[in-house]
């Protein structure tokens, strides 16, 4: 477990996700009481309502639970998708499926995390394991 | 202590009015607002002087209530403005309940307004200006197309886990059409197939623009008043039998599983203030904001099983002369949408219930069941409603 949390104690959990996210890591919260892990983060267990949460880095792996095709026109980009990605621990979270074609991500892919860099802004996508 | 079963029938709708359906240029939100309510206070035989409670919200403005009561020149004795998105005028009906069965006030104004499809300030900024009010950083950024990206992932796990077929979601909205061509008022009334549903623009796959709602003006109100004097009026009466609201989550990414909807206890909760059984229901009003809500809204009320939504509306299932007749308007998909719908379900299932609904009237209709949808499946209110021979 990570002490992360005591070194950004100056902030709630919300800064301290981006903060860390901006460095290159994801992390995500695991309760103390219940053991049940969250995302997005908080000042309680959305689960149990204790607020003893550790900071954990996620093994990244998961598995599209749903997607959805954005249609955009070719010159704002493109179509994109929105996808819904079940952590191995458990949380799921709202990300985009890259490195495979848009339109080809299937529910029940599995998928492994990274830390991506558009302008200002860090963000967690995820990549096809077979591709890895 | 009371219990809620004890509210059964206590109160009732006596009037219902709307204005400026579809397009309302040169008019404020204000003033369609107003325009409805002075219809549905007319339809109940009362006047502006009569109301002394308030019930009101909008997309826009976080203190609507007060600048709602300063036009109309109410003084209201209570205020319900609690904002739920497109279930708040149907999550309205419980708490004014309480308040005129207590005596808080004698008549109830539930009314709503929108020019979000021709104002100058319109849909397209409301949603941009929403992002900073209230954002939602764990979402945003993935640039999700709201609402319909949100709807559009609950489609998909639908079809995945339980078969559910493009055709089945189409049908929803070909059924919606078919009552829209009985009602003069609906806003779409051309023919509509499945093969147009899903040979339209794709917007967020697996829907396209036939599986999404209207983008339209309009102004809805209903006055509620205690049943005792609702029965001394200008209609006949329809009663308030059961309404519960539940709220699981707000953004998509938070909802457990999403093939099921706090409906599913909303549903359940209003059917036992009711005491009624969900065999009871004559006519449904379901928020159909997209094709899968109505799937969702069947199976969590407990119309069929879930998973069996798809196979319920197939071959015309929820279309006139259908099992279950079903967004007897033609619903938010084609008869009018103007931001928050509910208040819409509750007309429509009122004029059912006191027959007046023209061609498109569901013979004996006595109970009607409203479910109001708000935010991305994110609230959830149901209402039973009794004609004047159920109570």
């Amino acid at each position: 477990m990570e002490t992360e949390q005591d070194a950004h104690a100056a902030c709630g959990p919300q800064e301290h996700y981006f903060s860390a996210l901006s460095e290159g890591r994801f992390r995500i919260q695991r309760c103390e009481g219940c053991g049940a892990h969250q995302f997005f983060p908080r000042v309680l267990c959305a689960h149990c309502g204790a607020t003893a949460l550790a900071w954990i880095e996620p093994a990244g792996t998961g598995t599209v639970y749903s997607v959805s095709l954005v249609r955009r026109k070719p010159e704002a980009g493109g179509d994109y998708n929105v996808a819904l990605v079940d952590l191995d621990e458990g949380a799921r979270l709202m990300s985009r499926i890259v490195g495979m074609p848009a339109d080809r991500v299937r529910i029940g892919l599995r998928v492994r995390a990274s830390v991506s860099r558009e302008g200002e802004r860090a963000l967690v996508v995820f990549g096809p394991m077979e591709a890895a | 202590m009371m219990s809620l079963d004890m509210l059964r029938g206590k109160v009732a709708i006596a009037g219902v009015g709307h204005a400026g359906l579809g397009e309302a240029p040169g008019y404020t939100e204000m003033e369609v607002l107003a325009q409805a309510a002075l219809r549905a206070v007319a339809d109940a035989g009362l006047s502006m002087r009569d109301i002394d409670g308030l019930a009101t919200c909008s997309s826009s403005a976080t203190m609507w209530s007060m600048p709602v009561a300063e036009y109309l020149g109410l003084r209201p004795r209570y205020i319900e403005a609690t904002m739920l998105g497109g279930s708040s005028f149907v999550a309205h009906l419980l708490p004014s309940v309480m308040a005129l069965v207590s005596g808080q006030c004698n008549a109830v104004l539930v009314c709503y307004g929108s020019t979000q499809r021709t104002a100058a300030f319109g849909r397209k900024e409301g949603v941009k200006a929403r992002s900073l009010l209230d954002p939602q950083p764990f979402e945003h950024p993935y640039s999700p197309l709201q609402p319909v990206t949100s709807y559009a992932l609950a489609a998909a796990r639908h079809m995945h886990q339980y078969g559910t077929t493009r055709d089945q979601l189409a049908e929803v909205a070909v059924a919606a059409r078919a009552w829209a061509r009985l009602n003069p008022e609906a806003a779409m009334r051309d023919p509509l197939s499945i093969d147009d549903v899903l040979r339209s623009r794709p917007v967020s796959d697996p829907l396209t623009v036939r599986d999404c709602c209207l983008v339209s003006d309009g102004g809805g109100a209903y006055v509620m008043v205690r049943a005792d004097r609702a029965r001394h009026l200008k209609q006949a009466p329809v009663y308030v039998l059961g309404n519960a609201t539940a709220v699981w989550n707000r953004q998509i990414s938070s909802m457990d599983d999403l093939t099921v909807t706090a409906a599913a206890e909303s549903g359940k909760r209003a059917l036992a203030m009711a005491g009624l059984e969900i065999r009871d229901v004559d006519v449904a009003e379901l928020y159909d904001a997209f094709t899968i809500n109505t799937l969702l809204f069947l199976e969590d009320l407990g119309f069929c099983r879930k998973g069996e939504g798809g196979a319920f509306v197939e071959g015309g299932g929820i279309a006139p002369g259908g099992r279950l007749p079903v967004n007897t308007n033609g619903g938010g998909l084609s008869c009018v949408h103007p931001g928050m719908y509910g208040i819409f379900l509750i007309i429509e299932a009122v004029r059912q219930l006191r027959a007046q609904a023209g061609d498109r009237q569901v013979r004996g209709a006595e109970i009607a069941l409203v479910h109001g949808n708000g935010g991305t499946l994110s609230s959830q209110s149901t209402a039973v409603l009794g004609s004047a021979a159920t109570c």
